[in-house]
């Protein structure tokens, strides 16, 4: 074509017009830390490997999920799923059902047979951990990926823990709890049950390069309460423990639980199921004040559980007849005797009152410190005042959930992995946080939240089956694509779509994009438009 | 073929022999015979693949030319007067993109007041659009030169406007050589563009052209009407070899080599002007006719060759410049400058005015004796001018000047005095 | 070991992951996919067929970078949306003319073309008259065996649509040429410097119709149209869109290619320059027009509506007024509520006109 000077132009010779010189601020594509992540005791990439799961790559979401921890079946059963409580989605509509998908991955995983992969290298360590329940098996799991030589040695004859010893059946049924723990023994770890180590300083000195204690607190608190001889008076760890043996407890027709923690409830729900016409839980303070979950109350008032709120009880008498006294809250919230009495007849008296250390084996431990009836450890690393001792779940100081123990033994396994190299592991920088603030939830589809199936009354309070059903994969699926993946691309391609200037680069998929700063001017309709909040403007150095 | 048609009719064959793709139409007076012709000629099958279209305006009419155009197709319509400036925008947007549009312009004067007969007016309006501006001075030549027109568009890619007098051509029946489709296609090959909107070869037309750059693209269309100076006789030759009549062409000469005294003029007026000269020069004046049919580009050199010669020029035109005097004279004196001779300026036939012999005759009588004004209207009724100007010296009345003159003449009854 | 998973886990082990979430999408309908899909400009979890045409890296990008749009330019992303959509409908045979305006100044100061599509600029009336005559060659082109399925679109602003182009756009129109036309409004003349055209909507600050007086910015009373100025000509195809919704504005390129004759596409493209809004929100505020109510998003065919896109979450006038400065006085000191409340009945009026909403 014999072009006209001037007047016909060839196409795209826009191309050397570089309008990127207009910027005073340009975008950045960045990394936010979800607040699921950022919550989850345990250090879970929730926001990771529901990533995965929203493409139906199971099994790359449970590697992912396993990466952190390595329960995600029991977790999908008895976390109390903090992450959901501050999960953005929670502002939209209802949060993203975590814990729903975490079991459903968990459980997918036990039907399919996923393993975990042994070591490839030793690395010629050995670490002695005490106590298999969530911590410590926790612990064997991080220290064996790392190439550690494991040992874990059990006080009781089985795995578990407070997952076993504490945790009702109808929560957690025991053939889920053992394939997940029997998994981690199959990577290389040496198991030694029945084994209870009186004396830890001794123990030591068997040739370990490092130790983790997890024994948890066992202990049942204690509570004065004047009682005669006849009177049955039970703790409910001993009683939740008896539970895993062949004779189950007798409780009796009449149960009382004293305590409001989800120990009293556990032991109320399970006395029902025994057989218990009467579960009363007496608990000194209110409903709102109640430490238990709330929704455990609530499926324990459905199993026809009762409660005496604001009761104590004074005295155990004859034949289990219970004085009550009746207490009322004051300014601050403290529970004030009123003065005011009735009685109450009970078969069987079970305190859930709180649990203590079993302390023995720590005499004489150089350098240890106890703190209120826990050992002080550095919350950097988990090491107790001993070095190379690191302790973690229930007996050092923090919340007492499975999670957080978990979370203890992958954290501790980190730092005892740098420790035995010599090295101190820094804490990995975190990336500022996903902000509800800062999504474009319009582009996000009206979904609300699946429920997880419940079993029926009927057969809930007579059996010890399972109470909450998993989702279907379907279910799971849609679940898992409810998340807004906070602070971090899933590739919806709005960024490369909404710019003016063709001025993103898509790199393909699983890569993410590129800015053009050729050509970007540095509008920002990138980061107003993109629904997770995963850009931001910064000033351009002028 | 020897025919016995209307200016208009003729006109409308011409075009149709030359296989026009698409044709805008919007009617005017006096080109609507064109039009209407054409659309029967599309309609009925005759003149096929041609679209036929219609429009709303002849805005519309130039732009939807443009467009075909553009898109290379051989692009065709005609106006006059008011719908020639209605397209001004358009008309100087076909030249500057070197669309090669052919146009008829069916000369009419152009209002207020509104007058549909003939004067040069309206092309004058737009002689420095950057279109070639052609002229006819009978039915033949304006068949013939739509044929030219198309040929010398398209190798220069600029549009052209042959330009013939309103009803007095286009409505004129007189004889005329109708050629032969072969012929016409022996003649003008089919349109290749110089620039296409073309899916397998994009270009974008049209860009916007700064100071650094547009003086230099409107020069280029200079010296592209500077080559049509040399290209504009030779389609005339080709054309005379193929088709056996000298039409066309920059400028043609009658009794101009002994001449003392010439006429030169455009159009219609050229066959009056040829009759009166052949009796005054039976009565023994040295007179004779020059009359140009390329208008712009303004043939300069030929202009100047053919009057050199004589001792004094009349330029008898049809438009007028208010404010100045004469159109076409102002680019004859530059043709001359330098040269002594006598210059005059008769204006004459605006608004469709007759020209007769007898007028021509005695102006031009006058004119040798060199007792003509510089710049003289023929015919024109001092009467009522000069009535008019002591009305206004005396009494500052609003109001349009026509409508005053014409109660003055008596045709309109005057309700207010 | 024992491979066997627990008995309260043994099911029918699911099969190999089936996305049976998305439905054939049709011009309307959002996609069943429960994440973002109906909604963002593609995905990875959707098949491919499913994003949109800017989603893919074959996108023609018919107005390439460089371009000289201010930051944030509505126009601009919304040609290319509609362009690139076309060309993808068409088989990159799509021929554009383009009127003079933003888009075209933008787009084509010499020496640098973004358009990598032919494209020819003529004057700022004549875009549909010019689309016509292409039309008309393209016809007779086909006829001599040339190529049948090159299609022509005219695009131009709102003030060479429904002001100075208006007379070309309605023989266009009348006379059923087979061409698309575009009209990207920004309800003002932007590129000389935000005047007011026929589209500037009521109450809005232009250049000339200034915030002062008792009647500030452009007056009630006056004003046309042209979506329905358009389906009164009962052409083949009217539709209105916005940049806001992308699916929603290909699929009616998309519907619009499928047919033959005159048709008319609106799209709604906020100006950041002209309105005083920010450049990020061009995109939102595109959003909330059609909240509101205040732009409906509807086709027609042969002057009959027959689809709408009902609003999905309303909001009142306000939240689409207050973030443009065009529209500061009437929030300035007293403010204008008056105003404001004529303009919500106006939002009123398109819903119960068009149905934007549910009945729910």
């Amino acid at each position: 074509m014999s072009k006209p000077f001037a007047i016909t132009l060839d196409p795209g010779s826009s191309l050397a017009n570089k309008t990127g010189s207009w910027r005073s601020q340009r975008p950045v594509y960045v990394d936010r830390l979800p607040p699921c992540n950022a919550q989850c005791p345990a250090g879970e990439d929730i926001q990771g490997w529901l990533y995965h799961a929203e493409s139906g790559n199971y099994e790359a979401a449970w590697r992912h999920l396993v990466r952190d921890n390595p329960f995600p079946a029991i977790m999908g059963r008895v976390c109390y799923h903090s992450c959901e409580g501050v999960c953005n989605r929670g502002q939209l509509d209802a949060a993203v059902g975590i814990n729903s998908v975490e079991r459903f991955l968990g459980d997918e995983a036990l039907r399919r047979g996923w393993r975990f992969e042994p070591p490839t290298t030793e690395s010629g360590t050995h670490v002695l951990v005490i106590g298999a329940g969530p911590s410590g098996m926790s612990a064997a799991y991080h220290l064996r990926r790392a190439g550690h030589r494991v040992t874990v040695k059990e006080a009781g004859p089985l795995m578990g823990g407070m997952m076993r010893f504490g945790i009702p059946q109808y929560r957690l049924p025991r053939d889920v709890l053992e394939a997940e723990l029997q998994r981690i023994v199959e990577m290389g770890v040496q198991l030694q049950l029945n084994c209870k180590v009186a004396d830890l300083t001794a123990e030591m000195l068997q040739g370990y390069d490092a130790t983790f204690l997890a024994v948890g607190a066992h202990i049942a608190k204690r509570a004065f309460i004047p009682a005669k001889d006849s009177s049955r008076i039970l703790d409910a760890v001993s009683v939740l423990r008896s539970m895993e043996g062949e004779d189950k407890p007798m409780l009796g027709r009449r149960v009382v639980v004293y305590g409001g923690g989800n120990t009293a409830i556990d032991m109320a729900r399970t006395a029902k199921r025994l057989g218990a016409t009467e579960a009363v839980i007496v608990y000194r303070r209110t409903r709102e004040k109640m430490p238990a979950h709330d929704f455990e109350v609530e499926e324990a008032l459905q199993e026809g559980v009762m409660v005496k709120w604001l009761s104590t009880i004074r005295q155990a008498g004859e034949d289990g007849e219970l004085t009550i006294e009746k207490m009322t809250l004051d300014a601050d919230g403290k529970p004030q005797p009123t003065g005011e009495f009735e009685t109450l007849q009970s078969d069987s008296l079970v305190l859930a009152l709180g649990q203590d250390v079993d302390l023995s084996l720590l005499h004489g431990v150089p350098g240890l410190v106890l703190d209120d009836g826990v050992v002080k450890v550095d919350p950097a690393t988990l090491m107790t005042g001993c070095p190379g001792l690191f302790a973690g779940g229930d007996m050092v100081p923090a919340e007492r959930n499975v999670t957080v123990a978990v979370g203890h033994g992958k954290k501790a396994a980190r730092h005892i992995d740098a420790w035995l190299r010599g090295d101190v592991r820094a804490p990995a920088p975190k990336h500022a946080m996903a902000r509800f603030e800062q999504l474009n939830t319009w582009y996000y589809s009206d979904a609300p939240k699946t429920m997880r199936p419940q079993l029926d009354l009927a057969r809930r309070t007579s059996s010890f089956d399972e109470v909450q059903g998993g989702l279907t994969e379907d279910n799971a699926l849609f679940e898992a694509r409810r998340c807004l993946s906070c602070g971090n691309c899933f590739e919806c391609d709005n960024c490369y779509g909404v710019c003016p200037d063709n001025a993103v680069i898509k790199l393909g998929p699983g890569k993410r994009f590129e800015f053009n700063y050729d050509y970007c001017k540095g509008c920002g309709i990138c980061v107003a438009e993109c629904p997770c909040g995963a850009i931001e403007m910064v000033a351009e150095q002028v | 073929m020897l025919r016995q048609i209307e200016g208009s009719v003729a006109v409308a064959e011409a075009v149709a022999l030359a296989r026009p793709e698409v044709i805008c139409a919007y009617p005017i007076s006096p080109q609507t015979h064109i039009v209407e012709g054409l659309g029967r000629l599309v309609k009925s099958g005759a003149l096929q693949p041609c679209e036929f279209i219609n429009v709303e305006s002849e805005f519309a009419a130039m732009s939807v030319a443009i467009g075909a155009s553009a898109a290379g197709a051989r692009a065709y319509t005609a106006t006059a007067s008011q719908g020639l400036l209605f397209m001004a925008e358009a008309i100087y947007n076909a030249s500057g993109l070197g669309l090669p549009i052919v146009m008829t312009v069916a000369n009419r004067a152009i209002g207020a007041p509104i007058n549909i007969w003939n004067d040069h007016s309206d092309s004058m309006s737009q002689r420095d659009c950057g279109w070639i501006q052609l002229f006819a001075a009978h039915n033949q030549e304006a068949l013939d030169l739509h044929i030219q027109a198309f040929k010398l568009a398209e190798e220069l890619s600029m549009p052209v406007m042959v330009c013939m007098d309103g009803f007095i051509l286009t409505h004129a029946v007189e004889r005329v050589d109708m050629p032969t489709q072969q012929q016409v296609d022996a003649f003008l090959p089919p349109y290749e563009p110089r620039q296409v909107l073309d899916t397998a070869d994009p270009v974008s037309i049209g860009a916007m052209v700064g100071p650094e750059a547009f003086m230099e693209v409107r020069y280029l269309a200079h010296a592209k009407q500077q080559m049509a100076l040399e290209r504009i006789p030779q389609i005339a030759d080709e054309f005379e070899a193929r088709f056996g009549r000298n039409t066309g062409g920059l400028v043609r000469a009658y009794h101009c080599e002994d001449a003392e005294t010439i006429v030169v003029a455009l159009g219609s007026v050229i066959g009056t002007l040829r009759d009166t000269v052949e009796d005054l020069r039976a009565g023994g004046m040295k007179i004779g006719v020059l009359g140009i049919q390329s208008f712009r580009p303004f043939p300069l050199a030929a202009v100047r060759a053919a009057l050199q010669g004589a001792r004094r020029v009349v330029v008898l035109e049809k438009s007028f410049s208010v404010g100045l005097g004469g159109v076409v004279s102002t680019d004859v004196r530059l043709a001359l400058s330098g040269l002594q001779l006598h210059g005059y300026t008769v204006v004459a036939g605006l608004g469709g005015r007759a020209i007769t012999k007898a007028s021509l005759a005695r102006m031009l009588h006058e004119a040798v004796a060199d007792k003509l004004e510089p710049l003289t209207f023929l015919d024109l009724d001092w009467g009522i001018v000069n009535r008019q100007l002591a009305r206004e010296a005396s009494v500052r009345r609003s109001g349009p000047i026509a409508e005053n003159l014409l109660r003055d003449v008596g045709t309109v009854a005057s309700k207010v005095n | 070991m024992n491979h066997q998973p627990p008995s309260s886990l043994r099911s029918q082990p699911p099969e190999g992951v089936t996305d049976d979430f998305g439905a054939a999408r049709q011009s309307s309908e959002p996609i069943k996919f429960y994440q973002t899909g109906t909604f963002t400009v593609g995905n990875r979890l959707l098949a491919p067929e499913q994003r949109s045409v800017q989603a893919s890296t074959e996108r023609s990008n018919s107005l390439t970078s460089g371009h000289r749009a201010c930051q944030g330019c509505g126009e601009a992303l919304g040609a290319r949306y509609a362009i690139d959509a076309a060309m993808r409908a068409t088989n990159n045979q799509i021929i554009a003319a383009n009127a003079t305006g933003c888009l075209e100044v933008f787009s084509t100061p010499y020496p640098e073309t973004s358009w990598q599509l032919p494209w020819i600029h003529s004057l700022f009336g004549n875009a549909a008259a010019v689309g016509t005559g292409i039309a008309a060659a393209l016809k007779v082109k086909a006829a001599k065996g040339g190529r049948k399925d090159v299609r022509v679109i005219a695009q131009g602003g709102d003030g060479g649509t429904t002001d100075i182009g208006f007379g070309c756009l309605s023989g266009m129109f009348e006379r059923n040429d087979d061409v698309l036309y575009i009209c990207y409004d920004n309800e003002a003349y932007m590129n000389t410097g935000v005047q007011r055209s026929s589209a500037t909507p009521h109450a809005a600050r232009t250049a000339t119709t200034q915030a002062v007086g008792p009647n500030p910015g452009a007056e009630f009373g006056k004003g046309k149209n042209l979506p329905r100025i358009a389906m009164a000509h009962e052409i083949p195809y009217v539709a209105t869109a916005t940049v806001a919704d992308l699916h929603g504005l290909e699929a009616k390129v998309e519907r619009a290619m499928g047919l033959h004759g005159a048709r008319y596409l609106h799209i709604l493209v906020p100006c950041p320059l002209g309105w005083g809004a920010a450049s990020h929100d061009t995109i939102r505020l595109a959003r909330l027009a059609r909240e509101t109510g205040l732009f409906p998003e509807f086709e027609a065919e042969a002057g009959e509506i027959t689809a709408v896109t009902k609003i999905r979450r309303r909001v009142p006038v306000e939240d689409y007024l207050r973030p443009q400065k065009r529209f500061a006085h009437l929030f300035a000191d007293a403010g204008r509520p008056d105003l404001i409340a004529q303009i919500q009945a106006e939002a009123d009026r398109n819903i119960r006109r068009f149905g934007l909403l549910d009945e729910s």
